[in-house]
């Protein structure tokens, strides 16, 4: 009982975060909802009444934690279709079997329907679905609209698409195309610009609002008709009670016909693995590390989609980039996502005439860059230094989804990926006699720490990769695993892929997973992804250093560190840091350290949010281990995104007498009054006379740095200077307390 | 106490390049536990077959060992049950075949079959070797059954006369039991709390089952067990090739129906990939 009360108070306290960010989650989730459901030949409307339904329905009913829910961009290729065959309220009926067949899935107990999916056919046909959007969409953001046969043609006349643009008879497409242009350098330029107050407000509602006051300027300054083309403009925006009385009517006549039923499996096929995929991928970005309910959520976004569908709007899906974005703007729960439908259905009160003054070519830009990001050259090239034969696999799948369609497409990738183990083990017996055996074992180890042990026999592909996964599902994650592939004589890349994302569960939990026995498997690639066979490789190595890490190797020994340019993929230490709660690392690298690692300074490449919201930063960082306990604190520069966050729910530490420092810089803490007491006279004084860093302190260590890019030469002597005048005051503190 | 002693010990044989370590095995085998071995050979008596086993048998050098040729022809799974039944054998030895490419070993058809239909204990060894390696490790099966009681005394019997001196018990608790579904950390830890539940229930049983056997034969041998979720059959078989058990003995099976070929369960698991030599107590 008391547990219970004190999770109502937790969610009253939370309260104030999860609004903030189901607002943030709102501003994104507008223009990408009215977006996808142009995208797919649906009314605007029907976008936004899909992310409403599903915001409202799955916060309640749901299973995780921190999703957003609303129309996806996996769904963009298979609606397009059916609306072509079903006609559109034909498709409404189509996406409300869908949902009664996902609520079954996931009475089914179907949550592990992706695993049996290769990653690089999932791959392939991801960027199959982001051709094709890019494909349809390029054409309308350049205001050349056309109607072609297939999804291909679409790609092939892109080139005289662009030749045209310069020479449009008519001015208003001229300028169609201008502001399409301008709102994708918009989505291309946002990330890398890093400033506070342009990141308030997400890339796509800058489109928005920009779009917005053009119009306006025109309209009330220039007093002349807005530029672009009318019939580039967004149309027909229906007002919250044109919404009401024109529910659309399903139309279930062709429920008898082949042609419904492929589009409801393909629209529930992709819809799971949308979903599905998204869930695992938010897990992992939860900062309180919490399991999500996948047949839960598939029951929710199942019926979500059902009520979707009678009012006239799109699937229901989980979606990565807006839930990324929930969770970097501080989400904790399901509210959040229940703030976003609000938020969504406020603005469409409140603004839906506005909305109409959004050129048609800027929306498509944001659908674009979303395709262009699905389908971009940096996932091939990723796919291809993991193997060769993997990117035999993607590009199967690739091609057949775009010119036969999207089950034939991903049917083709598993078999593809299937011929392809059987060629490389040059054995089919393997597979075929092996596959059905419980080759999974695990047991507690009675003797030692009581490890788990779990041990794989014969061969770990896709095919069987649901026993592996059951197993280490029913593993605590705060638990030691050990993963014995010794006796597998073949290990795919989706098997090393999926292990790895365990590893990481397990990691951010305070478990920890081992994976042993590859030792003697052979790789035709050095990527840690790679699939295995037992043969003996050949290790490789580089000493090809650039002009940065020589001269870092200089600095090393002038302040007698060591230096060590490999990359270092055990990023445990920072773990335990607030800062990274919310952010991926991908690695560190150029290492100077002293001999026993407790003073580092490293580079650093992380990653914030996922898909169209990812940000990638690499960055320098100094780390101090101390060796007695300090109070966990972050200490940063008092600005307007902190007094932002400080409404959302933290609580900025006064510091007695040194009203200056409290005034000039921002400090948070778990224990506010530990917090006080640390920061003495000397501390306080050295930060105030000391240039600007971000201070973090993890109870055991501490972490500094300044940018958000790799920091040059200088920079990193003058930070290595700072972290040790800092670790002396540190030091002397505890000598004094102790 | 109640365990099968092996008095009686049989061998079928056939003039393969295998016979001379399969005689060997079989020789040093009977004098262990004292008993007296008959090779069966499905074929025409000849004197040369008789002198090439004379040798084999003389090599080994197991001079107190009586043995016997039986000679007899006709369809060798008959041939051999007949004369398990008419010799009062207890104990029959089946040599299996190496897998080619891997390490692996199989069984062929005629021991498959054998296996299934013998009335005495069987005995499949999957490395017979002409020098003997000892046997230092044996898992044994603790089956919720009445016959584990039976086959945990005998596995004491027959630790003694092969000189082992480690025992695991491996209490197979089938994955079925676990009424709760894992979904997310609540049902993950309810889950969790059933299945030490489990375990404690099966920990208690086994060590019932040890308490009935006398302090003497325990002695030298280190007991442990092992509680292990996941499928009967299979996984004991698997746990028993990752501690390199020497020797894995199991329950015979109840009865092998002809659906059993197609969905294998308990012993069909251990037939189609030894794990090592594995001796099924009758």
């Amino acid at each position: 009982m008391t547990k219970k009360k004190t999770d109502v108070r937790g969610f009253f306290k939370s309260l104030p975060k999860n609004i903030f960010s189901g607002f943030v989650v709102s501003l994104i989730a507008l223009p990408l909802g009215l977006g996808l459901a142009m995208a797919s030949d649906a009314p605007p409307i029907a976008g936004v009444i899909a992310a409403v339904v599903g915001g409202v329905l799955v916060s309640i009913l749901g299973g995780s934690h921190v999703t957003i829910s609303g129309p996806g961009n996996g769904l963009v290729g298979v609606i397009l279709v059916a609306v072509a065959t079903l006609g559109l309220n034909g498709t409404y009926a189509a996406i409300i079997c869908s949902g009664v067949l996902l609520t079954i899935l996931g009475f089914l107990r179907m949550g592990k329907l992706a695993d049996f999916f290769p990653s690089s056919a999932i791959q392939g046909m991801l960027a199959a679905i982001g051709l094709i959007i890019l494909g349809k969409q390029f054409h309308i953001m350049m205001g050349n609209e056309m109607k072609l046969p297939g999804s291909i043609d679409y790609l092939i006349a892109i080139p005289s698409t662009i030749i045209g643009a310069f020479s449009y008879d008519h001015a208003g497409f001229t300028y169609a195309a201008v502001a399409g242009v301008l709102a994708l350098a918009i989505m291309v330029f946002y990330p890398k610009i890093r400033n506070k107050y342009f990141h308030l407000v997400p890339a796509p509602m800058w489109i928005v609002l920009i779009s917005i006051g053009v119009s306006y300027f025109y309209e009330l300054v220039l007093q002349q008709p807005h530029p672009v083309d009318p019939r580039y403009m967004i149309s027909n925006i229906p007002t919250g009670n044109q919404i009401i009385s024109d529910i659309p009517r399903p139309n279930f006549e062709l429920i008898n016909s082949i042609g419904f039923w492929g589009s409801v499996l393909a629209i529930t096929l992709i819809a799971s693995i949308e979903s599905l995929l998204s869930i695992k991928a938010v897990d992992q970005l939860d900062p309180e590390k919490r399991r999500s309910n996948v047949n839960r959520d598939l029951k929710a976004l199942g019926l979500a989609t059902i009520g979707s569908g009678f009012l006239g709007g799109l699937n229901v899906v989980t979606v990565i980039a807006r839930s990324s974005v929930n969770v970097n703007n501080g989400g904790s729960n399901r509210s959040s996502n229940f703030a976003h439908a609000t938020f969504l259905v406020i603005f469409i009160l409140l603004f839906s005439t506005q909305l109409t003054r959004i050129p048609l070519p800027a929306l498509m830009a944001i659908l674009v860059y979303t395709g262009y990001k699905l389908a971009s050259p940096g996932n091939i090239a990723k796919i291809f230094k993991i193997g060769k034969e993997q990117l035999i696999i993607f590009f199967t799948t690739l091609f057949v989804t775009l010119f036969v369609g999207l089950i034939s497409g991903i049917l083709a990738g598993v078999l593809m990926t299937f011929v392809i183990h059987v060629i490389l083990n040059k054995d089919l017996e393997l597979f075929i006699k092996n596959w059905r055996k419980p080759n999974v074992l695990m047991f507690k180890e009675k003797k030692g720490n009581q490890h788990y042990y779990i041990n794989v026999k014969h061969f770990c592909t896709f095919l069987n990769f649901y026993r592996l996964k059951e197993k280490l599902n029913a593993i605590p994650e705060t638990e030691d695993v050990v993963v014995d592939l010794s006796l597998c004589e073949f290990v795919d890349h989706t098997v090393m892929e999926n292990l790895s994302a365990y590893q990481d569960v397990f990691h951010k939990r305070g478990g920890h997973l081992e994976i042993i026995g590859l030792d003697l498997h052979g790789t035709d690639s050095e990527h840690p992804f790679a699939l295995r066979r037992l043969i003996p490789g050949i290790p490789f190595l580089t000493d090809n250093l650039t002009k940065r890490q020589t001269t870092l190797k200089e600095i090393a020994q002038d302040y007698s560190l060591q230096y060590e340019a490999d990359v270092k993929e055990n990023t445990e230490v920072l773990d335990g840091f607030r800062y990274f709660q919310t952010k991926k690392i991908v690695k560190i690298y150029n290492r100077l350290f002293n001999v026993d690692d407790s003073f580092s300074v490293f580079d650093i490449h992380y990653s914030e949010g996922e898909f169209i919201a990812k940000e990638d930063v690499r960055t320098t960082m100094l780390h101090i281990k101390l060796e007695h306990s300090i109070p966990e604190f972050t200490l940063d520069r008092d600005g307007f995104m902190e007094r932002l966050y400080a409404i959302a729910g933290y609580d900025d530490i006064p510091i007695d007498n040194h009203s200056d420092f409290t005034k000039r810089f921002y400090l948070l803490g778990k224990n506010p009054y530990r917090v006080q007491e640390y920061f003495n006279d000397d501390l306080v004084k050295f930060f105030e006379c000391n240039s600007y860093y971000h201070v973090e302190s993890d109870g055991v260590s501490l972490l500094i740095f300044r940018t958000q890019r790799t920091s040059g030469v200088k920079e990193i002597k003058k930070l290595i200077d700072f972290g040790n005048r800092l670790r002396k005051i540190v030091v002397k503190e505890a000598l004094v307390a102790y | 106490m109640s365990y099968t002693s092996f008095k009686n010990i049989a061998i079928g044989i056939a003039f393969s390049p295998t016979l001379e370590a399969n005689v060997s095995e079989a020789a040093r085998f009977s004098c262990m536990f004292g008993a007296k071995l008959s090779l069966i050979h499905v074929g025409k008596r000849s004197d040369e077959k008789i002198n090439i086993i004379d040798e084999y048998i003389g090599n080994c050098g197991e001079s107190q060992l009586s043995y016997e040729i039986i000679f007899k022809e006709g369809e060798p799974v008959e041939v051999i049950l007949e004369t398990v039944k008419k010799y009062n054998i207890d104990l029959l030895l089946l040599g299996a075949l190496k897998q080619e490419k891997f390490v692996k070993f199989y069984l062929g058809s005629i021991a498959r079959k054998l296996t299934r239909k013998a009335t005495c204990s069987v005995l499949m060894m999957t490395n017979p070797s002409i020098i003997r390696k000892p046997c230092k490790h044996m898992v044994v099966n603790g089956l919720k059954d009445e016959h584990t009681e039976h086959t945990i005394e005998t596995a004491f019997y027959v630790a003694h006369s092969l000189g082992s001196n480690q025992l695991t018990i491996v209490e197979e608790i089938e994955q079925e039991k676990i009424s709760i579904k894992i979904d997310d950390d609540q049902s993950l830890r309810k889950a969790n709390l059933l299945k030490e539940k489990l375990k404690r229930q099966e920990e208690s049983r086994v060590q019932g089952i040890l308490s009935h056997i006398p302090s003497e034969d325990k002695k030298d041998i280190q007991v442990t067990t092992q509680p292990i979720f996941g499928q009967r059959g299979y996984s004991i078989g698997h746990y028993a090739q990752i501690v390199r058990a020497d020797l894995l003995v199991m329950n015979a099976p109840k009865k092998s129906s002809f659906l059993d070929r197609f969905f294998p369960h308990d012993l069909e698991h251990i037939l189609n990939e030894l794990p090592t030599d594995v001796l099924i107590v009758r």
